[in-house]
C-alpha cells in the first residue's frame, strides 16, 4: 500500500513535471525578486493566493470533468453571479437563516448544471452552444432579479464561508481541499469517474459497452453547476455581498487552469492533479502581478502570453515522447 | 548496381517507447510488379508503410527512388518522391463530398474561386473509370465503409503516383469490387507503377502478386517469388513455425435452442431476419456487404430505435432497448469497426479491458488495483494478446491485438451469446488461428457464437450451421456438412 502511495507520487511528477517546473519556476522568481522578495512567501500571501483562488479549483474541478467528457461549460461564471445573489436574496430580502440561502445557492448551481445536461444529452446541439445560451440566460435571470444593484449582507454567518478561519487557516481552504478530495474520488474510485473518460474518448463504443452515456453527462454537467453554485457563495460572502457580476470571465479562468494542467481539449484524456497545478499557476501569476504593481490591463495579455507558452511546451513534450 | 530498382529502402530502424519497431530492414520493388508485404501484427509492416509515406521519421536507413538518395521526411514529400498510399484506417473528411475529398489540398480553380463544376466532373470521371457506383457530389459520411475504401484507392490513385502503396484495401471491400480493384491495379502496373501491397489474406496474394517480402518482429525475413512459392512456406516464414490446424473445431451435438429471433428489422437495412441459435453452436452469417448482417445483429443489442420484430432468450421473450439490456440476457456483440465502435485508443490496455466489468473492482469509492490487474491479465493471457504491459496505451498495439483486447473485453461480461462481427478483420493469420481456436474452446464450454464474416472459408470451417442473408433476409440455412462456397454465393447474390 505504502509503495503503491510512493509510485503514485512518482507518476504524478513524471506526468507533470513540466508544469510543476513552471510552478516552481514562477515561486523561486517571486522569493528572488527584490519587490516581492518580502511579501510573497509569507503565510499571509500564501493563504490569500490559495484563498482567491479557490472559486477557480471549484470551477476547475468540474470543468476538467466536462472537458474530459468531450464538452465544456461557459455557464459557470454566469451562474457564480446568480448563486452569490440567490444567497444573499434570502437572507436580506426574504430574512431566511444564512444556511438556507447557500443551500438555496447550491440548488440554482444544480438546477442550471441540470439544465445543460439534459438539453446536452437529449439532443445534439454541442456544449459549447448549449452552455453559451444558459450563460447569457443565467446572466439575464441575475439582472432580472437584481435590477442591476449588489445585494448587501454584512452578517457574521454570510461571511464565514469566504473570509471566515478556522484557526488560522481561511475556510474557503479548507472548502477547496474538501472539493478537490471529492472530485478525485469522483474521478478515480467511482464507475462515473471511468465512464466519463470512455464517452469523451468514443462516444459510440461507449454505447457499444452499455454505459448510460446521458446519464453520465446529465450527472458531470450537474456537478459542475453545483460546484459554480459553492463558487459563487464563496464569492458573495468574500465580498459580504452578492454582485450581479461577479464571476465575469471565470469559466475562462477555470478552462486555462484545465488546459494548462495538460487535459486535451478533444476529450477522453486528463487528470485532476495537473489541474490542481493549473489553478496554482494562475493564482501565483496574478499574486505575482500584482505584487510587483503591473498595472492590470497587462496583467491580461502577460496571462495570455502564459498559457499559450504553457500549452506549447506540453505540446512539444507530448511529441517527443512518441504520444 | 546490377539492377535499377523502382524503389530501395536500406537498413530502415525506428523504435517507440518500449518497441523497437523496426530494425535494420531492407526493401525493394521494381517498376511494374505487385508486390506484397507479408507479416504478423506488430511485424512492423504498418511501420515500415508510415515510414515510406512520411509519416514517421526513420532512425537510421536510406531511401533510394530510381536510384537517387531521396530523403522522405514529411507527407508532403513523400507525395513529390511520387509515393501515394491507401491507410488502412480511413483518413477521408466526412463533411465533405467525395470531390472534396479527392481532391483535398490541390482543388481546381483559382486559390480564392474553387472550381467546384471541374473538380465535380474530374471526381466522377475518375470514379466511374474504375466502375465505382458513386456519385461524386455525395458527403463522404453517407458512403458504407467499402465505399470509403474504394474513394481511399481512387484518390490515391489520382495522385499520378508511381509508388502505389495499399495496407489491406480489401479488408471491407466485396468480392465484386475487390474484382474491379484487381483490374485496376493490373492496369496501374502496366504503366510501369509498383504497387506495395499488404494483405492477410494468401488467396489474393497468389492471385495478384509477383513477389512478397515476409517481415517477422520487425525485420525482413525473406523475399520470394510467389508463384514457385508455397502458401504453407510462407505461413511457416511468417510466425517462424510451422502452423498446424489452422482451423480448430471439434463439432458436436449442440444442445437447446438458446436464442431465437423473428421477423427482426431495423427499419433500414435489415428486413426480416428469423434465426435460432444453440447452446454450443458456432452460427455463421455469411452475405455480401450491406446485406443487413450487422445492422440485424445491433437491433437484436439495442442498438436499433427503429427496431421491430421479438427476441426470445433462453425460451423467454426479451426485451432489448439498449446494450445494457442485452448484458442482462447475457448477450455480447463485439462490432465490426473497432476504430468507431470499440477502442478508448488514448487509453490503456487495461482502461480497454475493464470497462465494460468496473463493478467487479470499483466499489464504495474503492478501487481494488489488485482485481482490475487481475482480470486485464486473465484475457490478455487468454487471447495471447501481446502487450509490453497492461500500462500501454491501446493505439500502439498493432491491429490483430488491438482486437484480442476487443474481444476480452467481452468475454470479461461473461456471455452465454456472442455475437463477433467480422472478428478477423485486418488481422494477420498467426492471430487468427489464436482466435478460431478460442472460440472452439468456449463452444465447447456452453457458449454460442454469432460470427458475421464476409471470408467464406472461415465461415465454412468454423460453423455449425451458416445463414446467408441477402437484401435484408434471410435466404438460406446451410449446415456444416452441405455448405460450400458457391452455394453461399448462389444464396449471397440472389
Amino acid at each position: 500500500m505504502v509503495s503503491r502511495f510512493k509510485s503514485g507520487i512518482i507518476k504524478y511528477f513524471k506526468d507533470n513535471i513540466g508544469i510543476i517546473i513552471a510552478l516552481i519556476a514562477m515561486c523561486i522568481f517571486l522569493v528572488i525578486f527584490p519587490v516581492t522578495r518580502n511579501t510573497f512567501m509569507t503565510q499571509k500571501n500564501i493563504f490569500n493566493i490559495l484563498r482567491q483562488n479557490s472559486t477557480n479549483l471549484f470551477l476547475a474541478t468540474g470543468m476538467s470533468m466536462v472537458i474530459i467528457l468531450g464538452g465544456i461549460d461557459l455557464s459557470v461564471g454566469s451562474v457564480i453571479a446568480l448563486s452569490g445573489c440567490i444567497a444573499a436574496g434570502c437572507v436580506v430580502k426574504l430574512g431566511l437563516p444564512e444556511i438556507v440561502g447557500f443551500a438555496a445557492a447550491l440548488l440554482v448551481g444544480a438546477a442550471v448544471g441540470m439544465f445543460n445536461g439534459l438539453v446536452i444529452s437529449k439532443t445534439d446541439i454541442p456544449p459549447f452552444i448549449v452552455t453559451l445560451a444558459s450563460m447569457n440566460i443565467t446572466k439575464g435571470i441575475v439582472l432580472v432579479y437584481t435590477e442591476g444593484a449588489p445585494i448587501r449582507c454584512m452578517t457574521d454567518a454570510f461571511k464565514f464561508p469566504g473570509a471566515g478561519y478556522i484557526g488560522p487557516v481561511p475556510m474557503a481552504v479548507i472548502l477547496m481541499v474538501i472539493v478537490y478530495i471529492i472530485a478525485a474520488l469522483i474521478m478515480n474510485k467511482t464507475q462515473l469517474g471511468r465512464h466519463m473518460y470512455a464517452v469523451g474518448g468514443n462516444p459510440q463504443a461507449a454505447r457499444f459497452s452499455g454505459i448510460h452515456v446521458s446519464k453520465v453527462k446529465f450527472l458531470i454537467y450537474t456537478y459542475t453547476g453545483i460546484m459554480a453554485g459553492l463558487a459563487g457563495i464563496v464569492t458573495a460572502s468574500r465580498m459580504y455581498s452578492g454582485q450581479p457580476t461577479s464571476g465575469n470571465g471565470a469559466e475562462m479562468d477555470a478552462i486555462a487552469s484545465v488546459v494548462i494542467g495538460g487535459t486535451s481539449m478533444s476529450g477522453g484524456s486528463g487528470r485532476l492533479g495537473g489541474t490542481l497545478i493549473g489553478v496554482l499557476i494562475i493564482g501565483v501569476l496574478n499574486n505575482g502581478l500584482n505584487l510587483m504593481g503591473v498595472n492590470s490591463n497587462w496583467q491580461y495579455i502577460v496571462k495570455g502570453l502564459v498559457i499559450l507558452l504553457a500549452v506549447y511546451v506540453d505540446f512539444i513534450r507530448n511529441r517527443k515522447a512518441g504520444r | 548496381m546490377s539492377e535499377q530498382y523502382l524503389l530501395e529502402m536500406k537498413g530502415i530502424s525506428k523504435s517507440f517507447p518500449g518497441v523497437k519497431a523496426l530494425q535494420n530492414v531492407d526493401f525493394q520493388l521494381k517498376a511494374g510488379e505487385i508486390h506484397a508485404l507479408l507479416g504478423e501484427n506488430g511485424a512492423g509492416k504498418s511501420t515500415l508503410i508510415k515510414v515510406l509515406g512520411g509519416i514517421y521519421n526513420a532512425e537510421e536507413g536510406e531511401i533510394f527512388i530510381d536510384g537517387q538518395k531521396t530523403k522522405i521526411d514529411s507527407v508532403t514529400g513523400a507525395r513529390e518522391a511520387g509515393i501515394s498510399i491507401v491507410h488502412q484506417e480511413l483518413v477521408l473528411v466526412p463533411y465533405m463530398t467525395v470531390a472534396e475529398n479527392i481532391f483535398l489540398g490541390r482543388e481546381p480553380g483559382t486559390k480564392m474561386n474553387v472550381d467546384r463544376r471541374k473538380m465535380e466532373e474530374d471526381a466522377q470521371i475518375l470514379l466511374d473509370t474504375y466502375q465505382m457506383n458513386i456519385h461524386a457530389g455525395t458527403l463522404v459520411e453517407r458512403l458504407t465503409i467499402a465505399q470509403k475504401q474504394m474513394v481511399e484507392i481512387v484518390k490515391a490513385i489520382s495522385f499520378q503516383a508511381r509508388i502505389l502503396v495499399m495496407d489491406e484495401p480489401t479488408s471491407s471491400i466485396s468480392d465484386k469490387e475487390i474484382g474491379f480493384l484487381f483490374e485496376t491495379m493490373r492496369a496501374l502496373v502496366k504503366k510501369g507503377v509498383g504497387i506495395i501491397y499488404i494483405s492477410h489474406k494468401m488467396s489474393e496474394l497468389e492471385e495478384i502478386c509477383d513477389r512478397v517480402t515476409v517481415m517477422r518482429d520487425g525485420e525482413t525475413v525473406g523475399t520470394r517469388t510467389v508463384s514457385t512459392t508455397k502458401k504453407d512456406d510462407l505461413i511457416a516464414l511468417m510466425v517462424g513455425r510451422e502452423l498446424t490446424n489452422y482451423y480448430t473445431r471439434d463439432f458436436r451435438t449442440p444442445g437447446e435452442v438458446v436464442l431465437k429471433c423473428e421477423h427482426i428489422s431495423d427499419g433500414k437495412m435489415a428486413k426480416d431476419v428469423s434465426f435460432e441459435v444453440h447452446k454450443g453452436e458456432i452460427v455463421g452469417f455469411a452475405g455480401l456487404v450491406g446485406a443487413g448482417r450487422s445492422e440485424a445483429m445491433k437491433a437484436i443489442f439495442g442498438l436499433a430505435p427503429q427496431m421491430t420484430g421479438e427476441v426470445w432468450v433462453k425460451g423467454k421473450k426479451a426485451k432489448i432497448q439498449s446494450p445494457v439490456d442485452a448484458l442482462k440476457y447475457k448477450i455480447a456483440l463485439v462490432p465490426e469497426s473497432r476504430k468507431e465502435e470499440g477502442l478508448y485508443k488514448v487509453q490503456s490496455v487495461r482502461f480497454n479491458s475493464t470497462i465494460q466489468v468496473l463493478g467487479q473492482f470499483i466499489g464504495k469509492l474503492r478501487v481494488n488495483a489488485q482485481k482490475e490487474w487481475d482480470i486485464t491479465q486473465k484475457y490478455v493471457n487468454m487471447m495471447k494478446t501481446k502487450t509490453p504491459g497492461q500500462e500501454q496505451v491501446i493505439h500502439n498495439l498493432s491491429g490483430g491485438n488491438q482486437q484480442k483486447v476487443m474481444i476480452g473485453r467481452w468475454l470479461a461480461t461473461d456471455p452465454e451469446i456472442l455475437i463477433l462481427d467480422e472478428p478477423t478483420r485486418g488481422v494477420d493469420v498467426g492471430a487468427k488461428a489464436e482466435i478460431y481456436s478460442i472460440m472452439n474452446e468456449l463452444v465447447k464450454k456452453g457458449m454460442s457464437i454469432i460470427m458475421i464474416s464476409s471470408e467464406l472459408p472461415e465461415i465454412i470451417n468454423m460453423s455449425d450451421r451458416v445463414y446467408v442473408m441477402n437484401d435484408g433476409r434471410i435466404t438460406g440455412c446451410l449446415d456444416h456438412n452441405s455448405v460450400t462456397q458457391e452455394r453461399i454465393m448462389q444464396m449471397a447474390a440472389k
